[in-house]
């Protein structure tokens, strides 16, 4: 059984079509990133498979039970993350977190334990018994994280957890997630940042208008959308139009100068036949190369193909 | 859902809403500054122009008071509610497999049980000026009861708000809006029979009136039966109405 099923489903706030009939399917214990730009339909997703929201139309399933006529079952196996952190500012971590455990009705002993050992698993004890305000934003969404994991979740939701997150933070987050997949959790995550659903990620949905628009791995989505790309640095700048003129006819497209390293670039399809031919060429033509490399796309190029526009948010992820 | 773990439910969530009062306790001292300085505006400043036959108008003040606070008091609820909306806390209770009523019977509990400290904090205070109960200890009990289940009831309105609004400030201003007419257009601080014809046929019926004169007469003397009477009907039409209509929004609540 899928972790995750989702049939023809639409979702209108009022007049605006958030979910566009869409079809999906999660496999269980993998980690699966729902990958898309602002307004794309990510979150109205992620509150329809947690109870949050009805659907308008279709059929929404999580381990089986459906969104709408399971929910209370349902609830009480999956685990939600939000994309702004919930946590009670006035209460410390320790007691965020017991109050969800008694929510899940947990008999109170164990509440507070449970609540100990994600404190520890998230590097909180330190500040266990610090109200939440005084937390920084980081530690807000660990605790956060945390207080989604107080039921042991079969199926986790989090809806882009790293936002805010400094790299450091980030990549500690990733191995949590991680070790929790290697556990036999089900995560679904969505992300604006093509590098997270790419170092993260064992599928890769695409949305955009509420539509699944392409799905597959991460190396899937590359091979079938992007082109690999030959890159070269020469010796001598003076020489770089005449190399692009020499290598010229050689790819799928025109090489291109950068203006800002002087990298040449080849667009070029599959075989490295092409390298030979390149090197004999500027050869020839009396060019030493400095430096020379092919490199697989990159999910930013797959996005751009698909959805015609750059990835959303650039920053240095 | 179970009735034990419903309880449960409410318990948790009430103990949570408490916890922020019982760390900061300031926050009750400051929500009580306001009705004070209103006792002390009309004990003080416009008291000496009002003359009310056979009684101290700080005596006759009083009762009114303490309706007010609880009723400013209980438009809280729609402020935290809107508060827990903003910062994505709803989201998370409505994920959890908790009772669905609970959040908001919770907070109606917890700004109940800070409505008792607020109330006694006025007595307190009124005390201080020359206030005095003068029907016994149990009618005076009894005022500061129905006062109390007077702002429950209220608090119910004030949640379906602040579900609607979503917004902290909007359900501040939202709370206050209606309310203010209410308390004025009332026998909260001056007799009804002053007030033009036509505003008496409104401050006659007013759930605030009805309630303030039994507070009033269980405090200080009089006929106690049919203001009380009305006051009870008019806190379980609210509640029949309100609780309804407030789970129905946090049902749907986005
Ligand atoms: N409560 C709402 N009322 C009306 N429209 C809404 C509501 N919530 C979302 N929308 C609209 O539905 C569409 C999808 O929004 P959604 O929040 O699901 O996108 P998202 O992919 O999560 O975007 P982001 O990356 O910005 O978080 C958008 O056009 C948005 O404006
Ligand atoms: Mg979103």
């Amino acid at each position: 059984m899928p972790a995750i099923e989702v049939k023809n489903l639409t979702k209108y706030y009022k007049t605006v079509k958030a979910i566009d009939g869409m079809d999906l399917e999660v496999p269980a214990g993998i980690i699966f990133g729902l990958l898309g730009p602002n307004g794309a339909g990510k979150t109205t997703l992620v509150r329809i498979l947690t109870t949050l929201l009805k659907p308008t139309a279709g059929e929404a399933k999580v381990l089986g039970l459906d969104v709408a006529a399971d929910a209370q079952a349902l609830r009480s196996m999956i685990g939600l993350a939000g994309q702004y952190a919930a946590v009670d500012e006035h209460l410390t971590g320790r007691e965020n977190l017991e109050l969800v455990g008694k929510l899940y009705h947990l008999p109170n002993n164990d509440a507070k334990q449970r609540a100990v050992e994600l404190l520890e698993q998230f590097d909180l004890m330190d500040a266990a018994d610090r109200p939440a305000k005084t937390y920084s934003g980081g530690m807000r969404r660990r605790l956060d994280l945390a207080a989604s994991l107080v039921a042991k979740p079969k199926v986790l939701f989090l809806d882009e957890p790293t936002t805010g997150l400094d790299p450091k933070s980030r990549i500690d987050l990733w191995k949590m997630i991680r070790q929790l997949v290697s556990k036999g959790t089900t995560v679904l995550l969505t992300t604006q940042h093509l590098e997270e659903a790419d170092q993260l990620a064992n599928q890769i949905a695409i949305i955009n208008h509420g539509k699944i628009i392409d799905q597959g791995t991460p190396n899937e989505l590359k091979s079938k959308f992007g082109t690999d790309i030959l890159e070269l640095d020469i010796v001598n700048p003076d020489q770089r139009q005449a190399a692009a003129t020499a290598i010229a006819g050689l790819g799928i497209s025109e090489p291109q100068v950068d203006p800002i390293n002087g990298y040449i670039r080849l667009p070029i399809r599959g075989s490295t036949a092409i390298l030979t031919e390149v090197i004999r060429r500027l050869d020839l033509a009396g060019i030493e190369v400095k430096d020379i490399l092919q490199r697989r796309p990159t999910l930013d190029d797959v996005f751009l193909k698909l959805t015609g526009k750059h990835e959303p948010e650039v920053d240095n992820l | 859902m179970s009735l034990k773990w419903t309880i449960s439910d409410i318990f948790a969530m009430s103990d949570r809403n408490l916890i922020r009062y019982l760390r900061l306790p300031q926050l009750i001292v400051f929500s009580s500054i306001q009705p004070v300085m209103f006792l002390l505006l009309f004990a003080y400043v416009f008291g000496g122009a009002i003359k009310i036959p056979g009684v101290d108008y700080i005596d006759y003040l009083i009762p009114g008071i303490i309706v007010q606070t609880v009723i400013f008091g209980s438009m809280q609820t729609g402020v935290g509610l809107a508060d827990d909306l903003m910062h994505g806390m709803i989201d998370r209770f409505r994920s959890l497999p908790m009772s669905r009523s609970a959040v908001l019977a919770g907070r109606t509990l917890a700004d109940g049980i800070r409505n008792i400290f607020v109330i006694i904090l006025m007595v307190i205070v009124g005390y201080l000026i020359g206030f005095q109960f003068q029907n016994g200890l149990g009618n005076a009990v009894g005022a500061l009861l129905l006062a109390l289940i007077l702002g429950f009831a209220f608090s119910w309105i004030a949640a379906t708000i602040g579900l609607m609004v979503k917004n902290t400030e909007t359900a501040q201003v939202a709370g206050f809006i209606w309310v203010f007419p209410l308390i004025f257009a009332s026998s909260l601080f001056v007799p009804v029979e002053t007030m033009p014809n036509w505003l008496q046929a409104f401050a006659h019926v007013s759930p605030i009136t009805v309630s303030v004169n039994a507070v009033r007469a269980m405090s200080l003397g009089g006929e106690i039966g049919e203001p009380l009477l009305k006051s009870l009907a008019w806190i379980a039409a609210i509640l029949v109405v309100f609780i309804p209509l407030a789970v129905s929004r946090y049902r749907r609540s986005v």
